[in-house]
């Protein structure tokens, strides 16, 4: 029996926006029937560009179900771009959670959004679509070592183990889960050489160079992200490592303050210029 | 929509323990506790019911041999049916330490799959009988596989899933033609068909009372006379150094009671529950396009239907059944975090439109007319409404 939250199994048994969009812009059609899911993904663009109607069909379990219900709720009203940015975790995020074994559920709704969008820019599947990109690695579920690497990225998997929840490589035969392994380890090398030189970039800026580098991420990757709750950031200082800055607007009354300061101040400026970085409120 | 009624369609599972076996196990939690290998009475006494147990399990199998005292030594009880399996198995390899290779059925229950997979990774050579598409033993292929290197062959009596029934008296005669034992994993036959070893080639037979209403957490093993045993837990002296650990008492005396009972109703098995599973399995086809029923019809457990709704996913057909209070199970991989269908489904070639989409449904005599009834009407809708959201599903064609 799985421990469903009260979310998945709201959408599971009144499904939001099922069917298919008539003379639809985009369709994502992804997974088939040997794997044991699949999605069909149909939306509308309206002349702003922005999503107006999207409707799913889908073949699966109850958290595939409820995952697709979630994508359709999460991006009608979103512009292309908006959409092109939604990752499974965002798909997670509005039911919950979803016990691990059911993760690949989430992965495949944000598979078929892409596809979608892909399809209604009119780029051929082959370009977008990491299932045909590279090598496959586990012949039971067609999974390439492109889309491993990137499921691995967007989930901070580490183990061949998550990667099967994840978008199920290794879970048939499991001959290819060595392999799994391997890429891994390949990945997180290389993640983490990656990261000492962006530190060692970053500690040998001079303090101007440092300033505005900081300051770029703040205005491109961060404001926008708090501005969509009302909220917003002023950088005070930078000293060595360490970032100091201000709330504004409804971040510096929130109560979950921390929680924006660690989660997506800290987390995009550890991402986007080195891992060491502190973050500090004034 | 949730209806308070439960009712209890997976009895391959796990059945009900019968208020009757419950009432004879009862007794020996706070009265007669005591130990059957004390000296003084109290405890003494408790071993005088282990006996009458196993001439209870004993009838019900059909095991006439008694030794000089008139006892049944051809039974050990012990914790589960998978530890009968494992027994069986290891028993075979220890007594024939010079041969290498073991052979089983694609369609074994885990029990003894997983063993067989094991002893791989031990070094010994296991070969796999594959079925057709009715989940039928290909009896050539055993003929073949089985050689005078062959320490055990092993075939349910009885299939989990699909209910088929294998013709094991035949399968311990190709064994036997080689020299090797033969022992069958009879967890779902017993109590569900007759089943007779005063004049069988069988040499180990594995049971477990919580198929067949007593609790779970007991089981025995069936060893013929005359083929020695190597003891797979090895204690005290209990079941004459056979099964080491004090005696499971009260779950015995249940296992004895339950097996009793299934003597008495084993013609309700073959009349009542066999009628309650066709009328299911008939009206479920007569209503609903695209179903098929997996296994071998005509020879299958009375109890068993394995149902496949093609184009729709097996978890959410048992969740939404679920909101009805039915409780049925499924071989679809989502419901146990797998990611491959039943095993059992894949060695038979069902399609995939097909295997994630199975259900099994498993009566017992508890279930009623009424059961019945509910389930013709809770199904139809349910099926209607996940196709309607399946991408496979095409309601013209
Ligand atoms: C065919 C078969 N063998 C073995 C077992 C295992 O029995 P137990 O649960 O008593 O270990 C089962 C039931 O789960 C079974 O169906």
């Amino acid at each position: 029996m799985w421990d469903y939250t009260d979310k998945v199994m709201d959408h599971f048994l009144n499904p939001r926006n099922v069917g298919e969009v008539e003379n639809p812009d985009g369709t994502g059609d992804v997974g088939n029937m040997s794997c044991g899911d699949a999605l069909k993904l149909t939306f509308k663009i309206d002349a702003e560009g922005r999503i107006i109607e999207a409707k799913f069909k889908t073949f699966g379990c109850a958290s595939a179900i409820a995952s697709s219900s979630a994508l359709t709720e999460l991006i009608i009203g979103m512009t292309i771009e908006e959409a092109k940015n939604v990752t499974n975790q965002d798909i997670v995020k509005i039911l919950g959670e979803l016990p691990e074994e059911k993760m690949h559920c989430s992965v495949m709704g944000m598979e078929a959004l892409q596809a979608a969008i892909a399809d209604y820019r009119g780029e051929t599947v082959e370009e977008a679509d990491d299932d045909h990109e590279g090598r496959i690695v586990c012949h039971c579920f067609g999974v390439t070592d492109t889309k491993i690497r990137n499921v691995a990225k967007a989930n901070k998997l580490k183990t061949a183990a998550e990667i099967t929840n994840y978008c199920k490589a290794g879970g048939g035969c499991g001959v290819c889960l060595d392999d799994i392994q391997d890429i891994l380890d390949g990945v997180w090398q290389e993640h983490s050489a990656a990261a000492e030189q962006a530190a060692d970039a970053f500690a040998g800026l001079s303090i101007v160079q440092k300033v505005i580098k900081v300051q770029e991420v703040i205005d491109k990757e961060i404001k926008p992200i708090l501005e969509q709750d009302g909220g917003s950031i002023e950088l005070f200082d930078v000293a060595g490592n360490v970032i100091k800055v201000k709330l504004k607007g409804r971040c510096a009354t929130c109560p979950s303050a921390l929680v924006t300061l660690e989660h997506t101040v800290a987390e995009k400026l550890r991402e986007f210029i080195a891992p060491e970085l502190t973050v500090e409120r004034v | 929509m949730n209806s308070k009624k439960l009712i209890y369609v997976d009895n391959n599972a796990t059945t009900a323990v019968d208020p009757e076996v419950f009432a004879a196990m009862k007794p020996f939690f706070c009265e007669q506790y005591g130990n059957p290998s004390s000296i003084h009475s109290f405890g003494g006494s408790v071993a005088a019911h282990i006996n009458k147990a196993r001439e209870q399990v004993a009838d019900l199998l059909g095991i006439t041999n008694r030794n000089k005292l008139g006892e049944v030594t051809e039974l050990i009880f012990t914790s589960c049916g998978t530890e009968s399996d494992s027994a069986a198995i290891y028993n075979a390899l220890q007594i024939c330490p010079k041969k290498k290779k073991v052979v089983m059925s694609k369609v074994e229950h885990p029990a003894v799959l997983n063993v067989g997979k094991e002893l791989e990774r031990r070094g010994y050579h296991v070969e796999y009988v594959p079925v057709d598409k009715k989940g039928r033993l290909d009896m050539e292929r055993l003929g073949e596989m089985v050689d005078d290197n062959t320490a055990l062959v092993s075939v349910m009596w009885a299939n989990n899933e699909t209910g088929n029934i294998y013709p094991v008296e035949k399968i311990a005669e190709i064994a036997h033609l080689h020299g090797a034992l033969f022992h069958t994993d009879a967890v779902q036959a017993v109590g569900k068909i007759p089943i007779n070893l005063s004049e069988s080639a069988i040499d180990m037979l594995s049971l477990s009372g919580h198929k067949l209403h007593a609790p779970k957490g007991v089981g025995a093993l069936y060893i013929k006379r005359g083929i020695r045993f190597r003891p797979f837990i090895t204690g005290g002296h209990q079941e004459k150094g056979r099964r080491g650990g004090t005696e499971n008492v009260a779950s015995i005396i249940a296992l004895g009671k339950a097996c009793e009972l299934a003597g008495k109703y084993i013609g309700a098995e073959n009349s009542f529950v066999r009628e309650l599973r066709d009328r299911l399995e008939k009206t479920i086809i007569a209503t609903m396009p695209d179903i098929r029923v997996n296994g071998d019809i005509e020879n299958r457990l009375p109890n068993t239907t394995c149902i496949s709704f093609e184009y729709i996913e097996g978890e959410s057909i048992l969740m939404l059944l679920d909101r009805h209070g039915i409780c049925a199970s499924s071989g679809s991989a989502c419901t146990t975090g797998s990611l491959e269908p039943s095993h059992v489904l894949r060695a038979m070639g069902v399609p995939y439109t097909a295997a994630h989409g199975a259900i099994r449904f498993s009566f017992s005599r508890f279930n009623t007319e009424d059961d019945v009834d509910k389930i013709i009407e809770a199904l139809p809708p349910i099926i209607a409404w996940l196709r309607e959201m399946s991408p496979f599903w095409n309601k013209d064609k």
